[in-house]
């Protein structure tokens, strides 16, 4: 029941957050933060189709992180979701063209490895 | 052509923006992960069914939890309409390192050899991202 809740966590967790950032790279910056604007921004992310795909992710992301932490302690569950940084860098240079250069990939894997490492 | 001065104010802008943002984003995730924490643990293990899940939301310290995490997840939002995911995921990592010394200080968790070598690699990973230009897809519009 663990593995299967950890499996669900990384891979909703990794479509949640590539989808995220590319609905809002499509959406444009926000500029504006007082409460008219920022209410119009979440209607316009509303009907965004990469912001619906995150968020249905993100659900499944959150329920099995709740999950995970009821049945298993916090310093397994935190970790291991930092499985994560791998597929999703990937994501970012590849599907959402970002220039990563060494030092975002040298960083995402000693960030990866060291999460392991405060989890045991 | 936008001038030089242009280009250098706005991404100083952009900069500070980012910094403001995104530790607003570390601070509401520790947080909120901390309280969420808190409260499934004095629920206890309240198995799998769909309805258990949802009353636990209704336990204050779920609850604060949940508040949290969505000010946490409206914040990365708006980070993320901006600054690049690869740049924003590590950097926020420095959660991690908050999260395990939260527990020794707050909590009297022990933090062990491994713990701390965790800690210097993490912090290192985010240094290194952190020297990075936080914007690399400006001017492109993703279908």
């Amino acid at each position: 029941m663990k593995w299967i809740a950890v499996m669900i966590l990384i891979a909703s967790t990794t479509l949640g957050d590539v989808a995220r950032a590319r609905g809002m790279k499509n959406h444009g910056e926000v500029r504006e933060f007082h409460p008219g604007a920022i209410s119009s921004a979440l209607w316009a992310l509303a009907r965004n189709r990469w912001v619906i795909l995150s968020t249905c992710s993100m659900a499944i992301s959150f329920f099995s992180f709740v999950r995970l932490v009821s049945i298993a302690p916090l310093s397994f569950a935190v970790p291991v979701s930092a499985a994560t940084f791998i597929p999703e860098t990937i994501l970012a240079r590849f599907f959402l063209r970002e220039r990563v250069d060494w030092r975002r990939w040298a960083g995402a894997g000693l960030i990866a490895a060291g999460v392991v490492l405060i989890s045991r | 052509m936008p001038e030089i001065s242009d280009i250098n104010q706005e991404s100083a802008r952009l900069r500070a923006k980012t910094r403001l943002f995104t530790g607003i984003v570390i601070v509401s995730n520790v947080s909120g992960n901390s309280a969420l924490t808190h409260g499934m643990k004095l629920l206890g293990d309240i198995g799998n069914s769909p309805l258990a899940l949802i009353g636990a939301l209704f336990h204050p310290w779920v609850a604060l939890g949940v508040a949290l995490l969505i000010l946490w997840t409206l914040t990365m939002m708006a980070l993320l309409s901006w600054a690049d995911l690869s740049y924003v995921l590590p950097v926020t990592a420095i959660g991690y390192v908050l999260t395990a010394l939260s527990g020794k200080y707050l909590l009297g968790e022990t933090v062990s050899a491994e713990h701390w070598a965790g800690i210097v690699l993490i912090t290192s990973g985010v240094i290194l991202v952190g020297l990075t230009t936080p914007v690399t897809t400006a001017g492109q519009v993703p279908q």
